[in-house]
């Protein structure tokens, strides 16, 4: 049973969606505010956090980014907002995957069994026991770890897998469906926004933001390869 | 300007030729006098002697004017001061000879005028005969230096006058022109900055006249303008800011709602039949509204012009097979594609699929099989080439007074349509894509029935324009 934790600030939504997902099958615990959400998040240890963007108080990308700090749990951000800003936005600051309110309970219950699934292939995907090199950076395959100037970078598991993806073929040019596929599952042409946020945050944390990023390379028009230096 | 001048050059003849005729005639009557009054002493047959006589009476009748007399008598002549008469032209000499009257020409000799008069000496036999040439003429040939001089200094003063008032004429011209025209000029500029939305222009107002009256009603209609165009655009944005808040707000109950939906489903077969009803009809009920909602924060973000494109090039034949395979309408639409591969343009992936699942959703649900979906390009100019998407069925088409409203927001073209799945925005939505993307959205019945959707994208394949990151803003 998967355990999720939902941090929503209205009650009748907090209810329902504990309701929905309590169908569903999944062990919920609710959360009203931002901050009991994070205190939340060492006793009750969930597999997966649905959060809210708009809360009162700490912001849900606040939420997010704190969680990031520290937790590489997978996050799935619910926005009443919806607009391109606010999902990119968001995307950014560490969330899995997004979705827009309102949402079924059935819909939400995919989303979060995909991040699971996706988390769960990672570990079981990874067979291979070398840690590759790709000049400074670091990928254990095996140990899901990746070290950049001999530090560990944390990732997300988005990232994580992004990253696997991608530096598993060298030099071959994956589309932005290719990789939403890959990583997120999704078959739609929905959400290639989830690409691009998702890279934009592992260049960060590969310290090439500025300038020209020498790993994960933009292909123009076709999506991204990942350069071995 | 050149009435005055025309004018002035009238009146400048008029003067001259008056104050030469009458200095002429002046001249003659005197002539003819001192002649009358010379010829009564003069025998019929005058000798030389009497010639000399008579010229020296008329210059004594008339002394200090300059006269030059000749007096001839068939070969005879008799002249004085001296004997210069060269102006005297054989015409007329000649027609002094023949006529009774006396004969004047002006002459001009060596840039001097002078004025010749010939007057034949007459007799007059009786009252009521005709009078008879005596054959004895006198000349006269008088300068007219002084008549010159006037109509020189006549000429020179209107010179003067017409220059003055020549001068008058176009300072009070320009400053009448930068009076009217300055102030016209800045109506005219200001209407055409009017024109282009500009509504706070104001013109400055001086003067009390015509044009400053103009000027002041301009501005109150500006002012009015500005008012009235502020006033409706605050209503424009409040009713947009109502409709985002209104569906905003729904989201929180409807995100209540929508989440236990399955709940509802799962329990409702098994409740009695009239629970399980109304179990189904708020699920229902529930989905349609989400759906509502959902459109309508699409539509109030391309109002609010956040709606953005986030552009990346794809091939369209691929694109819209996968449309068909994510909603499972592939076995529903027969499909002209050209070949994967041979048609790839920079489109907003997201945007084109919610295009392309409105218009083929509502010919499958609005129209009749076979729903038909076609691509293919039109080359407007050598430059400019478009990619023609076209959903066709073989529906009942759309009705003549639906077809000016069916992109128009909430517009559901048969009252049949209004309990169906659709909110009334999908085609709204769809056209606001399409014009987001530069392109065109048209509806249209077929000659042989059923309705015919084409939508057409400008062509953008050039790699080199812009990152997948680049995004431009929707308005």
């Amino acid at each position: 049973m998967p355990r999720v934790l939902i941090v929503e600030d209205d009650p009748d939504v907090r209810k329902a969606v504990q309701l929905g997902l309590r169908h569903q099958g999944h062990d919920v615990l609710a959360a009203e505010t931002g901050e009991e959400g994070l205190e939340q998040l060492g006793p009750f240890r969930p597999d997966v956090v649905v959060l809210d963007l708009m809360l009162p108080g700490m912001s849900g990308l606040d939420v997010c980014r704190r969680i990031r700090h520290r937790d590489q749990v997978p996050i799935i951000m619910v926005t009443a907002k919806g607009d391109d800003i606010d999902v990119v936005v968001g995307l950014e600051a560490g969330a899995d995957d997004y979705v827009v309110k309102p949402v079924q309970a059935r819909v939400l219950d995919a989303r979060i069994r995909a991040v699971l699934r996706r988390q769960d292939a990672s570990v079981s995907g990874a067979v291979r026991p070398r840690a590759e090199s790709h000049g400074q950076l670091v990928i254990d395959r095996a140990g899901l770890v990746v070290t950049y100037r001999g530090e560990p970078v944390a990732l997300a598991p988005s990232e994580l897998r992004l990253l696997l993806t991608l530096s598993a073929s060298p030099g071959q040019v994956f589309s932005r469906q290719q990789l939403l596929e890959a990583v997120w599952e999704h078959s739609y042409y929905g959400d290639v926004r989830l690409v691009d946020a998702c890279v934009k945050r592992l260049r960060g944390k590969l310290g090439e933001l500025g300038g020209d990023p020498r790993y994960i390379q933009t292909v123009r028009g076709f999506g991204y390869r990942f350069g071995s230096p | 300007m050149a009435s005055a001048l025309s004018a002035g050059a009238v009146a400048f003849r008029e003067a001259r030729t008056g104050v030469l005729q009458q200095s002429q005639d002046s001249v003659i009557r005197q002539f003819r006098t001192s002649v009358d009054a010379v010829v009564v002493d003069i025998p019929p047959a005058p000798s030389r002697s009497h010639l000399q006589k008579a010229v020296h009476q008329v210059l004594r009748a008339n002394q200090s004017q300059g006269w030059r007399v000749l007096a001839t008598y068939g070969s005879l002549r008799a002249y004085a001061p001296h004997a210069d008469f060269d102006m005297l032209s054989p015409e007329l000499r000649r027609s002094v000879d023949t006529t009774r009257a006396a004969v004047f020409q002006r002459v001009n000799a060596d840039g001097r005028p002078y004025l010749v008069v010939g007057m034949p000496v007459t007799y007059n036999s009786g009252e009521g005969t005709e009078s008879r040439l005596s054959g004895m003429v006198m000349y006269l040939v008088v300068p007219q230096a002084t008549e010159q001089a006037y109509v020189e200094a006549m000429v020179s003063a209107i010179e003067h006058a017409t220059l003055v008032a020549l001068g008058l004429a176009v300072v009070l011209a320009l400053l009448a022109a930068s009076g009217v025209l300055r102030p016209v000029r800045a109506l005219r500029r200001a209407t055409r900055r009017m024109a282009e939305g500009h509504l706070d222009v104001r013109l400055v107002v001086n003067g009390s006249d015509e044009l400053a009256d103009l000027s002041r009603s301009f501005n109150h209609m500006a002012a009015a303008l500005d008012l009235s165009v502020a006033e409706l655009r605050r209503l424009e944005a409040q009713a947009r800011r109502f409709v985002a808040d209104v569906s905003h707000e729904l989201r929180t109950p409807l995100a209540a709602m929508s989440a236990v939906t399955d709940v509802l489903d799962a329990s409702a077969p098994h409740l009695n039949r009239d629970a399980g009803e109304a179990l189904r009809l708020i699920s229902e009920g529930t989905s349609r509204l989400s759906v509502l909602v959902n459109d309508l924060m699409e539509i109030s973000r391309f109002d609010a012009g956040a709606a953005e494109l986030s552009l990346d090039e794809i091939d369209l034949a691929e694109f819209v097979q996968r449309t068909l395979a994510a909603r499972g309408w592939r076995g529903r639409v027969e499909t002209h594609l050209p070949r994967p591969g041979t048609l790839r343009t920079r489109v907003d992936p997201r945007r084109l699929d919610v295009v392309m699942a409105n218009l083929l959703g509502n010919a499958l649900r609005h129209g009749a099989p076979p729903v038909r979906l076609a691509i293919g390009v039109r080359q407007e100019r050598a430059d400019m080439a478009w990619a023609v998407i076209e959903v066709t069925d073989n529906g009942p088409g759309i009705t003549e007074e639906a077809m000016p409203h069916i992109f128009e927001r909430f517009y559901k073209a048969s009252t049949t349509r209004t309990r169906s799945e659709s909110s009334g925005l999908g085609l709204a939505i769809a056209a606001e894509n399409v014009h987001l993307h530069g392109g065109r959205i048209s509806a249209a019945n077929r000659p042989g029935g059923g309705a015919a959707f084409t939508v057409e994208l400008p062509l953008q394949t050039d790699i080199a324009a812009a990152d997948h990151d680049f995004t431009a803003g929707a308005r």
